[in-house]
């Protein structure tokens, strides 16, 4: 069981208001994904879920009882920290074992649990490492080991890739999927990482200085983002957001438009400009468009990867009306 | 410093530096040597002639000499003890936050900056003196016998006057020490389910093993040789209760004007040194490999 309820939970250091009042329910086996920009309160808003920071005002129940003020050790959750935090004197095993024998386990269902961690996460050869002796993907898998032992009701990750190399972080990230999928247990994930959050979560929860902007599935948030700022962080390359006179003739403020949802053409079409960058990326191509009347920033389009662009070429774009996303003046969608 | 011709000019320059030093140390130990072997009393000069093993087969025979050495010992023992529990403790309070906390740090190292002579001098008169002495005076007030510290407990009383200077440089090593733990790693341990004395046996304690270890071994370097405590305090008594073995090596030469066995004295504190060390060395050094 893994339910999580946070009711008005806020936040302050000091004067600082880090959390403004925030509700948020986290269902049994969900995986939920914290994304936003850094210095949002992701991390305060896990630690408090943790129990590592108290509330300021509001309450936490896990699975329907009241955690606000439990020690984090009684709340039955487990955190990967994002510098791993293994302890550097002991050893692998030493170190999955750690949780295990504060609570006094016996040793041959200690062991048990070790050998069977280690071996869906890989470690098997390493157990009588020191973390010092180990990769980066490697330490990340022991910090998981020490988190999986314990059998908790959730599990809490606070940017757990953000030290690996990009090929390692794709690999990763496809494990802690699979473990979700294995062990169908709570999972709550921080990252600033949009990519990570769509590919990852069942449940996305955007955060913009401690404010909820949007909750949903990642789908949700593509389709239909909530306001500008969802709609910008939501998506790669970003959206398109046009103002002005284009965006009064549609009868709203800004509107925006996917990379994905421009046709790009050498004939014809609703708007014009000239090719400044193009990202090749061998499936797609990314062309950052210039000089096209809309607006300062240039507008960004995915082509085929086939189609022979060079900068300084003249091109055509057509926005695909169906897909194009409408806001007012203060950001919400029409 | 990778190649031949770098290590070269490094060995080169380096080397001034190197036969100084070792010149500085060569000469005066080597005259400690050639006197050891010599009947060489400043009362009788002139009358300098090699005696042989004499002047050690005196001073290892001398009662003295056994009192001497487990002095020795109980002084550098008790003080390392007494500083590095104690200065855990300590660096574990300072580490809180706690209001004044800068003005408290500065505090705790005051000691250190007393002078040896001067601080014991301030505990003998002032605060173990059994007739106006602070400790005394609280006796009294409880309407109890004051104590004669220097005379009752010679040897304890200067293993207190030493911890009290020692312990601000330990309790400072050791709250660097503790200040440079990741805090993730004590957070991990709570939610692990560690309580407080479980995250300092197995977090803090095992992370302040070197720092424990250097404080331990520049201490005992300094602590084989305590002499101005013992000498404004206690002048080595009563009888040799609180004598230590650099003590005993002043008394031999410069009391009873006796130079060969005052360097007999000398070459064997210098191989106790050495055996203290190579003991320590086996039983923490490995604390200091990365
Ligand atoms: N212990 C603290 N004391 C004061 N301010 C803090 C503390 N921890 C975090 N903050 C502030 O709270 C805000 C959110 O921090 P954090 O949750 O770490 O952001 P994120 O993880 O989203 O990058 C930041 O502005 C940060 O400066
Ligand atoms: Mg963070």
């Amino acid at each position: 069981m893994g339910r999580i309820t946070l009711d008005k939970v806020t936040k302050s250091f000091g004067e600082v208001n880090v959390i403004p009042p925030l509700d948020l329910t986290i269902n049994d086996g969900e995986f939920v994904v914290f994304v936003g920009p850094s210095g949002c309160g992701k991390s305060t808003l896990l630690r408090l879920i943790a129990g590592l920071e108290d509330v300021t005002s509001g309450q936490i129940r896990i699975d329907g009882e009241d955690a606000t003020d439990m020690p984090p050790a009684k709340r039955g959750l487990a955190m990967v920290f994002q510098s791993y935090a293994l302890y550097p004197h002991m050893s692998v095993r030493k170190n999955i074992a750690f949780p295990m024998k504060m609570a006094g386990m016996p040793q041959d269902e200690q062991n048990r649990r070790i050998e069977a961690a280690a071996k869906s996460l890989n470690l098997t050869d390493y157990l009588d490492r020191r973390p010092g002796q180990l990769s980066g993907g490697q330490r990340q898998r022991v910090a998981i080991g020490r988190a999986i032992v314990r059998e908790p009701s959730a599990f809490l990750f606070d940017e757990p890739l953000s030290n690996l190399d990009a090929a390692l972080r794709v690999n990763m990230r496809l494990e802690i999927s699979e473990l979700h999928n294995a062990l169908k247990t709570t999972m709550i994930y921080v990252t600033h990482d949009q990519v990570e959050a769509m590919t990852m979560a069942d449940k996305i929860v955007v955060l913009r200085a401690g404010n909820i902007e949007q909750v949903g599935s990642p789908l949700e948030l593509y389709k239909t983002p909530r306001n500008e700022f969802v709609a910008g962080f939501i998506g790669s390359p970003k959206m398109n957001l046009i103002r002005g006179e284009t965006a009064a003739q549609k009868g709203a403020a800004t509107i925006g438009i996917r990379p994905e949802h421009l046709a790009a053409s050498t004939e014809g079409g609703l708007w014009q400009g000239t090719v400044g960058v193009a990202e090749h990326l061998g499936s797609d191509t990314f062309l950052h468009v210039h000089d096209h009347g809309l607006g300062d920033e240039p507008l960004t389009v995915r082509v085929d990867g086939e189609m022979a662009v060079r900068h300084g070429d003249r091109i055509f774009l057509t926005p695909d009306e169906s897909k194009l996303h409408r806001f007012d003046k203060q950001g919400l969608r029409i | 410093m990778a190649t031949k011709a770098s290590r070269a000019a490094a060995r080169l320059m380096i080397s001034p530096a190197v036969l100084l030093l070792l010149g500085w140390m060569i000469v005066p130990l080597s005259m400690t040597l050639y006197f050891s072997f010599l009947r060489y009393n400043l009362l009788m000069p002139g009358m300098e002639e090699f005696t042989g093993w004499t002047n050690y087969r005196f001073f290892l025979t001398d009662p003295a000499f056994t009192a001497a050495l487990w002095n020795t010992l109980l002084l550098v023992g008790g003080v390392l003890l007494i500083t590095t529990v104690g200065g855990t403790l300590l660096a574990l309070l300072m580490d809180q936050p706690f209001w004044g906390q800068g003005i408290v740090r500065i505090l705790v190292i005051a000691p250190f900056f007393v002078m040896p002579t001067v601080s014991a001098l301030v505990w003998k008169n002032m605060f173990m003196n059994p007739v106006n002495g602070l400790f005394a005076h609280v006796a009294k007030f409880f309407g109890l016998q004051p104590y004669d510290f220097l005379a009752q407990a010679p040897l304890g009383s200067i293993i207190f006057i030493v911890s009290w200077q020692w312990l601000p440089f330990a309790t400072l090593i050791l709250l660097t020490a503790l200040q440079s733990l990741d805090q993730e790693q004590l957070e991990a341990a709570e939610m692990d389910g560690a309580g407080a004395l479980s995250r300092f046996f197995y977090i803090m304690l095992p992370h302040l093993a070197r720092a424990i270890t250097v404080v331990i071994l520049i201490q005992t370097i300094f602590l084989l040789s305590v002499f101005a405590e013992i000498l404004v305090t206690t002048n080595g008594g009563p009888g040799v209760a609180s004598t230590n073995l650099t003590y005993l090596i002043y008394m031999q030469s410069l009391l009873q004007f006796d130079v060969g066995g005052g360097s007999a004295g000398g070459v064997v504190a210098i191989i106790l040194a050495n055996i203290v060390a190579i003991f320590l060395m086996r039983m923490i050094g490995k604390n200091l490999e990365a």
